[in-house]
């Protein structure tokens, strides 16, 4: 390169104007790949979460077999619920995110419980009723959400009808160590909430996690991931917070038992 | 293929490899390296980011104005970087959400850059882009390796697929949970290293 070019390179309004075209294609190339993805990106995260609602209900099987947007939209209602009060309210569930709710103080409200790691939670949620071939409603899936080990971790609890008997917690998103705490993700543990009762004869809350095992027959109890103390115990204190007054409470007290003989449009 | 194509292509595999000679972008091989999956979709991310990088760099590099190359540079790699982290949410969503954050940091991965800097200002854009596709070999050789050891230790998995079963799911393996924390990676790195410098002494540094 001869030296004439060299400095004609480098002239102050030479340099900006080759910046500002480099920033203009730049710009381009990734909005364009941005906004002609998006749709694809939108039906993923849609089809992610349909698979773990239908997790979360026992229908894993099903949705293999026969796609799990067909299976969703065949079985799954999604409805809004006041969490203060537990009565159902309405809402745009297609545009709903319960994360920017939360962050709003006009749409949520102060944790009392600080253990659960949350500082605020959405006024609404989003729950989703599920029901049988028969046409009533046999789950009912509540989403969660609370501390872990490393961060929040978002997830949905699956209960039978009388909102007591459980069927699956399955979490979609968690930032846990794997082989440790992400293992709250195993097939095998997920199984093993299966037909645990969340509340004892007088409506308290009972489930627990239990360190070292749960003891045989034992209704209330699901053993602790091995090696994953903190992770457990963040699980255990989501799912009492949820269950709880702050949570999903009142509506169970509400409909707990009610939710099978149509009371439901 | 030529010879010299071929040295710029699959050199950086063992010969000059990014990781094991030059020590570069050991940060993501860390991190990404804890399953043959996750691995393979990084080291493909890091190849084609690399090797377009290298390929527009070099299109460009005669009239780059050398006060301001690094930050062209960036810029190129960065928009790069997220053309890739978008089209793996669009295709392998389940694949994007386990790489989360280590897809945006290959802008920060020190191979990409290096090949930028030390190769592709100065040569054509079709070497460059194969020199890129080569080193983002070499990376993905070095990366998939230490996953092999690391899954199937760390998991008795490869792929996914159980080769050991594992004690709680009623097998006889005990995962060895150290194998699965990032740090790890250290000592298969080094292994590696180890291992390819007593076969090749010359890549041994001098005192």
């Amino acid at each position: 390169m001869s030296n004439s070019s060299h400095k004609s390179k480098e002239t102050f309004s030479r340099t900006l104007i080759f910046v500002f075209i480099i920033c203009l294609v730049c710009a381009a190339l990734v909005s364009v790949s941005a906004i002609s993805l998006k749709p694809l990106q939108k039906a993923n995260r849609l089809l992610d979460q349909h698979t773990k609602i239908l997790e979360a209900a026992g229908l894993s099987d099903v949705a293999d077999k026969n796609g799990v947007d067909a299976t969703f939209a065949k079985f799954v209602t999604a409805k809004f619920v006041n969490l203060a009060t537990g009565d159902f309210t309405t809402g745009d569930h297609e545009t709903y995110n319960e994360r920017t709710d939360a962050r709003d103080t006009a749409k949520s409200s102060a944790v009392k419980d600080t253990k659960v790691g949350l500082r605020r939670r959405a006024d609404k949620a989003v729950i989703y009723l599920v029901k049988n071939d028969q046409g009533s409603i046999n789950s009912v899936v509540l989403p969660i959400v609370g501390m872990g080990l490393w961060d929040i971790m978002y997830g949905y609890v699956g209960l039978e009808a009388d909102l007591n008997t459980a069927k699956r917690v399955v979490y979609y998103d968690l930032k846990e160590t794997p082989g440790l705490g992400a293992e709250v993700q195993n097939p095998k543990w997920k199984a093993k909430w299966k037909g645990k009762k969340m509340f004892d004869d007088k409506h308290n809350i009972a489930i627990q996690i239990v360190k070292g095992g749960a003891k045989k027959g034992d209704i209330h109890g699901v053993d602790a991931l091995s090696g994953a103390t903190l992770t457990s115990r963040g699980v255990n204190r989501t799912i009492h917070f949820w269950l709880g007054d702050e949570g999903y409470g009142p509506f169970i007290a509400k409909f707990g038992g009610k939710l099978n003989n149509g009371g439901l449009n | 293929m030529s010879s010299d194509t071929k040295k710029v292509l699959f050199g950086p595999i063992i010969n000059n490899n990014p990781i094991t000679l030059q020590v570069l972008g050991v940060c993501s091989a860390l991190a990404v390296s804890n399953s043959m999956a996750n691995a393979l979709v990084m080291s493909l991310a890091v190849m084609m980011v690399t090797a377009f990088s290298s390929m527009f760099i070099s299109m460009i590099r005669n009239q780059i104005p050398s006060s301001v190359r690094i930050i062209v540079q960036m810029a190129i790699i960065a928009s790069l970087v997220i053309v890739v982290d978008q089209v793996l949410k669009a295709f392998s969503y389940q694949l994007s959400k386990e790489l989360s954050v280590y897809v945006g940091l290959i802008i920060t991965n020190c191979i990409v850059m290096g090949r930028a800097e030390a190769f592709a200002m100065k040569e054509k854009p079709l070497v460059s882009f194969l020199d890129g596709i080569g080193n983002g070999l070499g990376y993905g050789a070095v990366l998939l390796t230490v996953a092999f050891f690391r899954e199937l230790l760390g998991f008795g998995r490869l792929f996914g697929v159980e080769i050991l079963p594992l004690i709680q799911n009623d097998g006889w393996y005990q995962a060895n949970g150290l194998l699965v924390l990032p740090f790890s990676s250290f000592f298969v790195i080094g292994m590696i290293i180890w291992a390819v410098r007593t076969k090749k002494p010359e890549q041994v540094e001098k005192d």
